[in-house]
């Protein structure tokens, strides 16, 4: 707290942001029709799912005297199990997302914000409790928490490429990673298999802006970085395309193994293809992971 | 000079340093681009890269050849290029003197004189020549100052639509005489005049003369006449020459107003001749509209030529009473007219509301009796505009009321009941003769015949002021004619039937004089000088020397005799002249002028206009080189990426532009306006003056746009302000209207604007605000101020919102339709009073129309209405009912937008069944 006043135009400039994002999340998450989000078994919930005969153990209180009477035999009424699922959010906040080839193509961050506001939008309506992973905000259920969601997500990070933040994992949650995964992997790597212990499943979103996949750059070229922390110089790019595309098809199928070894789901999604393709993929993602629990 | 082809150079030895371009070349090449710099996030993964050559890009081909442009241009600048060197003329020194006709024979070729005399400008600007200008038709001594001065001056000498005259002749040359030796450049306009010899002896005296003359045959037209039924037209040239067919034009004003072409005919000039002639028949409507006529093509004043009143017939109306007669008539009441108008005057037969519009000059009314209002209000006004009205007595204005107690306004007298009848087998006495017409009469002088009697009339009441209004009487002193004057027209009362039935002036020649003395039929006579002697004439519009009209201004009046004898000049501008009622136009050519081409003498060079202008391009050339020098700044700039962004480039290419002196025309504010409110559905509010209540409005708007966005596929842009006084309406397909008491009642032609939205399918949403306390009554300020905004309003007859109207079931099913306030008393266009409800139907069959207002006073706006990050702007109600409130309200603007959009297409599944039942037979 250097100086409220500042913060407070600072917070008011934040929030001016907020309501864009929110919308253009809510017009995405729209797109998408929720489908029926019970477990398929009986537990606790709000659906009716079967009247079975009452067994020893089973509370008074439990007993369906509406459907009891209708015959000697005393029926419970069981209702779906429909508990909540924790689902953890991480985006990459770095200056490295803060990239876009061309005016008419978001910036990868634009994008994994959007993407990321709106599964939190389609699990909140699920009823799922949504958070990021960290300490800064745990999952939670209900309409304010997209709203804290949004806050969080417009907070840049000043770091050239961020790590992912793997602390505060809940067990046997899900969790979501969306960055463009250019910065050291040994960090994507510890965070995966940290949350491979605890038994936390997810996605790997990997945003790419077409000119990564493509290194259409010609001629004497210094090469730096958003943060400007580091530099390459050379003197013919045209010659260093090849090079670098290997490597990027090195540093996915890194990214791929580690997703098979630990048992989540990895996938590319380009900034100049349409959000609506990366949230429907994110979605069925995690709900392929919903039916496997 | 150096000349090659058709490019002189003035300072040759400039161009040896083209020769020093392939060693910049060499130089350029040598040295290598700067390296650009990227923001690149997978740098990450380019580190440790190595470069397999150490060689780097150069240069590419295209920038050093602009380089090279660029310094080509400075090198051909500098070396002073001039394009299409003048190298025939001899160059002469001394004062330079510009004689110029100035005639209207020469306005056609104008823009080339002009373009001539521009190019002699600059020869002698180049030559350092001082010069004169001499105008023959505006002589003024002539100033001599340097070229480059007169240049900036050239565009403001236009032709006159006069010849010059002996007069104007001598006046140039006394001009000339106080000014020392010079030589003549003489721009002609093709045509010889009286003194031209003399002038050029003169001028010839004092230096060189050069004569500038196109090889033009100058056409002119001559004053229409009207004969056997068509329009003569008459044209002439100056030389004769090989056969040539002119188009001449009528032109004039058409129903609505606009000038436009009303008639066309071809006259063929004959091998050799110098006139050719043709006539054009024209309906008399048109050929009354008809203005002027001029040769096609032909844009001087002597080309055209004014028409007056001596092309016009008068159109005379003939109105009997309605058609509510049993029996057939024997004999048209208008029988004797016709056959005495026929002649003379153009004829229309009809109902009085169809010949109005016509504008006839004369309506008869033959034995009508009463005048609705509707019709009489009309003819009112065309009487006082100066219409004349002719009115015949008989059988039933003898048996009507009118005028009988009070004059009727239509009537010049009062009439006594019933009528007379002399002569007759039920009554005593002869029938009366005429007595002689008085001094004052306008019949006076006409001869009466003994024959002429009259055997029954209507009798004018003895009145004041009837002595005078009498025109003409019986023997007995019986009124026969009256006439009263109204306004600028006047009414006339013959007090017997138009047919012979009641007297048999009719049979007689003394009837058809009488009506040309009405001029109830015109004379076409032409004017003469002794019928003009004593009148003075206005000029009203007058001919430049290119053939257009304009105010006269303050031009002073002009003799009658004069106008005719005079030749056209500075005090005597042809154009339209006007005395009293009468228009006379005077043209630029008499009907018995000729004109005939000029010859110049054989010591006199004569040149054509066709001159290629000598033009110096170094300034062009130079400024290619800086403009060259630019992009190479830009494109250098670029390659480096240090251009930041592309926004800069933009503003770079826009500095260019602003540089170039050519910014891109912006477009007007009307078309952004257009642009944004058409390009997306757009949903606009009124602007009232009180901000308070505009910001809520358009706040509102904006709520209900993303309401309309998320939950249908409408999908609104952000909503405009719209002022009603400048901004075109067309493009909205709703107004939001909140009443303020304080905003300001529209202008007329805004209400022309509404009701024009109105009846093209436009709608209104008309919001007082205050919850409908008033009931649309006058006790709130606000239903007082609606009461009188709509007033002016083509607004239809309103009912509160049935529950069955289509606007409750558009998108939502609702019944109620609560904004910040919940009045259930909203209004719409109330359903024709014969719809009925089919048994078994939920709703009943209404079937047109999207009602073009809604009136209500719950203050939408408020609840619809959403801050900047999306919340509500405004509270509505308490807890959850005031949620739901605030809900409904959304609601009712989702089918409102609905019912506008689609009118009542819901309405329309009505029908489903009934069509369900037919295809199933």
């Amino acid at each position: 707290m250097s100086d409220p006043l500042a913060l407070r135009a600072l917070s008011e400039a934040e929030a001016a942001a907020l309501p864009a994002l929110l919308a253009r999340a809510e017009h995405l998450a729209g797109a998408v029709l929720l489908g029926a989000h019970g477990r398929r078994r009986a537990g606790a919930g709000d659906d009716f799912w079967q009247y079975r005969p009452s067994q020893i153990g089973d509370s008074r209180r439990a007993i369906d005297h509406r459907r009891s009477a209708m015959g000697d035999t005393e029926f419970v009424r069981e209702r779906e199990w429909q508990i909540a699922q924790s689902v953890m959010l991480w985006v990459d906040q770095g200056a490295s997302m803060r990239f876009s080839s061309d005016d008419a193509i978001p910036q990868k961050i634009d994008r994994a914000r959007v993407l990321a506001l709106a599964v939190t939008i389609l699990l909140n309506r699920g009823g799922e409790r949504v958070g990021l992973t960290g300490t800064a905000l745990p999952p939670r259920a209900g309409r304010p928490q997209i709203m804290a969601m949004a806050e969080m997500f417009c907070r840049d990070d000043m770091a050239d490429y961020a790590p992912p933040e793997h602390r505060g994992m809940i067990p046997h949650a899900r969790a979501v990673f969306i960055s463009d995964f250019m910065g050291d992997i040994d960090s994507v790597r510890t965070a995966l298999t940290k949350a491979a212990d605890r038994g936390v499943r997810g996605v790997l979103c990997h945003v790419l802006d077409p000119s990564e996949e493509a290194f259409p750059f010609t001629g004497r070229t210094v090469f730096q970085s958003m943060g400007g922390s580091m530099s390459h110089e050379t003197l013919k790019a045209s010659d260093l395309k090849t090079r670098y595309l290997a490597r990027l098809a090195e540093r996915k199928d890194e990214l791929q193994s580690l997703c098979a070894l630990t048992g989540w789901h990895y996938g590319v999604h380009h900034t100049s293809s349409t959000p609506q393709a990366g949230l429907l993929w994110l979605y069925a993602a995690l709900d392929a992971k919903a039916v496997a629990a | 000079m150096m000349v090659l082809g058709s490019i002189g150079f003035t300072a040759p030895w400039v161009l040896l340093a083209l020769a020093a371009l392939p060693i910049l070349w060499l130089l350029l090449r040598a040295v290598p681009p700067a390296p650009v710099k990227r923001r690149f996030p997978g740098v990450a993964l380019l580190l440790g890269l190595k470069d397999d050559e150490s060689v780097s890009d150069r240069t590419p081909w295209w920038l050093l050849l602009l380089r090279m442009l660029a310094v080509a241009a400075i090198i051909l600048g500098l070396a002073g290029p001039v394009l299409n060197p003048e190298t025939e003329q001899a160059e002469g020194d001394g004062p330079l003197l510009f004689v110029i006709d100035g005639s209207w024979a020469g306005a056609s070729r104008w823009p080339q004189q002009q373009e001539a005399i521009d190019a002699q400008l600059t020869r002698a600007s180049r030559l350092g020549r001082t010069v004169g200008f001499l105008t023959l038709t505006q002589p003024n001594p002539p100033v001599f100052q340097s070229a480059d001065a007169w240049k900036s001056r050239l565009a403001g000498i236009a032709p006159a639509p006069w010849q010059p005259s002996t007069a104007m002749i001598d006046a140039a040359k006394d001009a000339l005489s106080g000014v020392g030796d010079f030589d003549t450049l003489w721009f002609s306009d093709t045509l010889d005049y009286a003194g031209r010899n003399d002038l050029l002896e003169t001028l010839q005296q004092r230096g060189t003369v050069e004569a500038y003359q196109t090889a033009t045959n100058v056409l002119a037209i001559l004053p229409a006449t009207y004969e056997d039924g068509a329009v003569q037209l008459r044209v002439i040239r100056a030389a004769a020459g090989e056969e040539r067919d002119v188009t001449i034009q009528a032109q004039g004003r058409d129903p609505a107003g606009n000038a436009r072409i009303l008639g066309v005919a071809t006259a063929t000039f004959a091998e050799g001749a110098t006139d050719a002639q043709t006539a054009l028949v024209l309906p008399s409507e048109l050929r009354a509209r008809i203005t002027r006529f001029n040769i096609a093509g032909q844009r001087s004043a002597g080309a055209s030529t004014l028409s007056d009143d001596g092309l016009r017939r008068r159109e005379v109306a003939l109105i009997s009473a309605r058609e509510n007669r049993e029996g057939l008539e024997l004999l048209s009441p208008f029988h004797y007219i016709e056959q005495a108008l026929s002649p003379t005057a153009d004829l229309i037969e009809g109902s009085l509301a169809d010949t109005l519009p016509a504008n006839p000059d004369v309506i008869v009314l033959a034995d009508v009796a009463t005048l609705t209002d509707a019709e009489a209000r009309p003819l009112t006004d065309w009487i006082e505009g100066g219409g004349m009205l002719v009115r015949f007595a008989g059988p039933r204005v003898a048996a009507s009321d009118i005028s009988r107690v009070d004059e009727d306004p239509l009537m010049p007298v009062r009439l006594r009941s019933g009528g007379r009848s002399v002569g007759g087998a039920m009554s005593w006495g002869e029938p009366k003769a005429l007595s002689p017409f008085t001094n004052g009469s306008p019949f006076f002088g006409l001869n009466v015949p003994a024959d002429v009697t009259v055997s029954a009339q209507v009798m004018a009441q003895p009145d004041p002021t009837l002595a005078e209004r009498v025109i003409a009487s019986l023997s007995d002193g019986t009124p026969l004619v009256t006439r009263k004057t109204l306004g600028q027209g006047q009414i006339v009362l013959f007090h017997v039937t138009a047919t012979a039935e009641w007297s048999t002036l009719p049979l007689s020649g003394l009837f058809v004089e009488m009506l040309e003395r009405l001029a109830v039929s015109s004379s076409t006579a032409g004017s003469t000088i002794a019928a003009l002697e004593g009148t003075t004439w206005s000029p009203r519009r007058v001919l430049d020397g290119f053939g257009t009209l304009s105010d006269a201004g303050s031009l002073p009046g002009v003799h009658g005799p004069a106008l005719i004898e005079e030749p056209t000049g500075p005090m005597l501008p042809p154009g339209l002249y006007t005395s009293g009622d009468r228009t006379m136009a005077r043209n630029v050519l008499t009907q018995d002028a000729t004109i005939t081409r000029a010859t110049w003498p054989s010591d006199v060079t004569v040149r054509g206009l066709a001159v290629a202008p000598e033009q110096p391009v170094a300034g062009w050339l130079l400024s290619l080189s800086i403009l060259l020098l630019l992009a190479d700044v830009v494109v250098t700039l670029a390659l480096s990426g240090r251009l930041l962004g592309r926004s800069n480039a933009a503003a770079a290419v826009l500095g260019v532009l602003l540089l170039l002196g050519a910014p891109a025309d912006a477009q007007t504010a009307a078309d952004d306006f257009a642009l944004a409110a058409t390009s997306e559905l757009t949903l606009a509010h009124v602007v009232t003056g009180n901000a308070q209540v505009d910001d809520i409005a358009l706040a509102g708007l904006r709520g209900l746009g993303d309401t309309l966005f998320f939950r249908t596929s409408v999908e609104p842009s952000q909503p405009m302000s719209v002022n009603l006084e400048t901004d075109e309406l067309a493009f909205f397909p709703m107004l939001y209207w909140p009443i303020t008491p304080e905003q300001p009642t529209p202008s007329a032609g805004a209400y022309a604007k509404l009701n024009h939205y109105l009846r093209s399918g436009g709608m209104i949403l008309f919001d007082t605000r205050d919850a409908d306390t008033a009931s649309f009554g006058a006790s709130s300020p606000n239903g007082r101020k609606l009461q009188e905004l709509a007033a002016p309003l083509d607004i239809p007859a309103l009912e509160p919102i049935p529950e069955d109207h289509v606007i409750t079931r558009t998108f939502y099913l609702l019944q109620d339709f609560p904004g910040r306030y919940n009045s259930r008393d909203v209004w719409v266009e109330a359903a024709p009073p014969n719809a009925e409800q089919v048994e078994g139907m939920p709703f009943r069959d209404l079937n047109d129309g999207v009602t073009p207002v809604v009136i209500g006073g719950n203050d939408w706006a408020a609840a619809w209405a959403v801050n900047a990050s999306g919340g509500p702007m405004l509270p509505i109600g308490r807890g959850y009912s005031g949620d739901r409130q605030r809900e409904i309200a959304y609601r009712f603007g989702v089918n409102l937008v609905m019912h506008v959009l689609t009118g009542n297409y819901k309405s329309d599944q009505v029908h489903v069944p009934a069509l369900l039942d037919r295809l199933g037979q």
